[in-house]
């Protein structure tokens, strides 16, 4: 699929993650090739989430690195995350309610020419403004530009999300389920605007809903109480004898 | 500007302009980046005392002294921010208000400088000149002007703070951490910033407060200052422009007008405050935009 001489653009090394006693995630190791688009699935309690976190910086992992570009960037913040190029959607929505639609978007999109400015009006910033605008064009947010962000929809702020995570222009993209809580056409909606992103950038998205994942994605990683199980193409994990006694076979 | 003819008397029109401020100053911090300090009558004091000690000790000019107590002030939140902005919610409160009582008791011990017990006396201006015009500062109508001047001054930078790129920034920390960290802000450093900011104004109501009282007592640092920025900002509205500055109004008009008849008067007014907490959560200021349906979370 990709050459091996090629840079991942970003390796997981012997990833473990224990809180307490428990240990989520054993020795995981991986790589993700550029312009790529990968789904880490594996049954409830698999170690999504906490893999999912690590590799976008919500929490270090306890062993184990993180290599970004070929640089080490294990137990950067996560802001510095933000800042080299990997950007986020949670699973669960996070959106500043009580900011207008636009300026939830702008908040993003000024981090770099603006951050700590407080005596300029922010009107004087045009380039925000305008990336905030194009970007909700592109979510199909645009209409609702100057609502209340705590009014919308469900579907609605999950998708002002991910305008969100794109305004600092990220490389990479992770999405921590996208389509969890959303109606079935919202979720065409959401499908459609995923595969069109990933055309740009590297995307990564943990999901469960394996249908939804099949049709999208050209690399799959499973993992199962922790532990790495398999990964390759959808058609080489739906015939993998082992994932479908893990997985396939509960759904 | 008609303002002081419709008090009583001109000290109270004054005095609300300076708690107006410190409690707007207060509520950068408080309503819009979601943080409740229990100490900020540390800044209030600072101010205070920078100032006061500037022109009784050493006779410096009264614009010198006022810049001593709001940088002072801001070197104050810059530490008291530094250690509590590492901690969150009920932790952040009893660390400031810790603090706080730190300061108190520094300001308290130092006697020589700041008169201890009886606090700091003979702050007194004299041949006092704002762009070259003499003011004379026993008239109470003219010092009204003088502070009025600083006081607008003040809120006009809190609105230009509001509208920078950094306000929008305060307000998303306030609604969500986690994806304001997403998008690449430095929560705690952010925090920090508008945790001087919020000092240095708060420096400038207590510097304003020496020169209107001529004295800096010892009851600017108390926590029930720090209380009272607290109790103007939720009876005015937290996170609104204005709503702070109405509290103040309201509590010191009503304690104005009830030490008149009785002593007592902090229960009069804590029976109001707990009206509104009840039946008006939004606040004085707050409830009246809402009617009107203005957005409440800026000064546009």
């Amino acid at each position: 699929m990709t050459s091996k001489h090629e840079m991942p653009i970003l390796e997981a090394r012997n990833i473990s993650k224990s809180f307490g006693k428990f240990k989520a995630l054993k020795d995981v190791s991986t790589r993700f090739m550029p312009g790529t688009l990968t789904a880490i699935i594996g049954p409830n309690g698999a170690g999504k989430s906490t893999f999912f976190n690590v590799l976008s910086g919500a929490f270090p992992p306890s062993s184990g690195e993180i290599l970004f570009n070929g640089k080490n960037i294990t137990g950067l913040a996560q802001h510095e995350f933000a800042r080299i190029g990997i950007s986020k959607s949670f699973q669960i929505t996070n959106v500043f309610k009580q900011l207008t639609v636009h300026e939830n978007v702008r908040v993003a999109a000024q981090m770099e020419t603006s951050r700590y400015n407080f005596l300029t009006n922010a009107k004087h910033y045009p380039r925000p403004i305008e990336l905030a605008d194009q970007l909700l064009k592109r979510v199909n947010l645009e209409h609702l530009r100057n609502k209340k962000t705590g009014d919308l929809a469900h579907g609605q702020q999950r998708a002002l999300e991910i305008a969100m995570a794109l305004a600092c222009n990220p490389s990479l993209l992770l999405l921590d389920e996208p389509t969890a809580g959303m109606s079935p056409e919202e979720t065409l909606v959401m499908m459609e605007l995923i595969r069109t992103l990933a055309t740009e950038r590297t995307v990564i998205l943990v999901e469960h809903k394996m249908k939804l994942i099949m049709g999208l994605c050209e690399r799959i990683i499973v993992l199962h109480h922790g532990e790495f199980l398999a990964e390759g193409t959808p058609t080489d994990i739906q015939n993998n004898a082992e994932v479908r006694r893990v997985y396939l076979g509960q759904g | 500007m008609i303002f002081p003819f419709l008090m009583p008397y001109e000290a109270l029109a004054v005095n609300i302009l300076i708690f107006g401020l410190f409690a707007m100053g207060f509520n950068l911090l408080f309503g819009y980046m979601g943080l409740l300090s229990f100490g900020h009558a540390a800044f209030l004091g600072i101010g205070g005392y920078l100032t006061g000690i500037s022109i009784v000790h050493y006779s410096l000019p009264w614009g010198l002294a006022i810049l001593i107590g709001v940088i002072g002030a801001a070197i104050g939140g810059l530490l008291m921010g530094f250690l509590a902005t590492r901690t969150r919610g009920i932790y952040f409160s009893m660390v400031t208000l810790a603090l706080g009582q730190i300061v108190y008791f520094i300001f308290y011990k130092a006697e020589s400088l700041t008169g201890g017990e009886n606090g700091l006396r003979g702050v007194r201006v004299d041949n006092f000149e704002i762009f070259g015009i003499p003011v004379d500062l026993l008239n109470p109508l003219a010092k009204y002007y003088v502070i009025l001047f600083f006081v607008v001054l003040a809120i006009w930078l809190i609105s230009r703070i509001l509208n920078s790129p950094l306000g929008a920034v305060m307000e998303a920390i306030r609604e969500n951490e986690k994806r304001a960290a997403a998008c690449g802000y430095d929560v705690a450093r952010t925090k920090l910033l508008v945790f001087i900011l919020s000092a240095a104004i708060c420096g400038l109501a207590g510097s304003l407060r020496a020169l209107h009282l001529s004295i800096v007592p010892i009851d600017s640092l108390n926590y029930l200052q720090s209380g009272q920025a607290v109790m103007m900002s939720i009876l005015g509205g937290m996170g609104t422009f204005f709503g702070p500055f109405v509290g103040a109004a309201v509590m010191l008009f009503l304690e104005d007008i009830v030490t008149g008849y009785t002593k007592h008067w902090m229960a009069v007014v804590g029976i109001v405050f707990m009206f509104f907490v009840l039946f008006f959560p939004k606040g004085i200021w707050g409830s009246i935009l809402s009617k009107l349906h203005i957005s409440q979370d800026s000064s546009q």
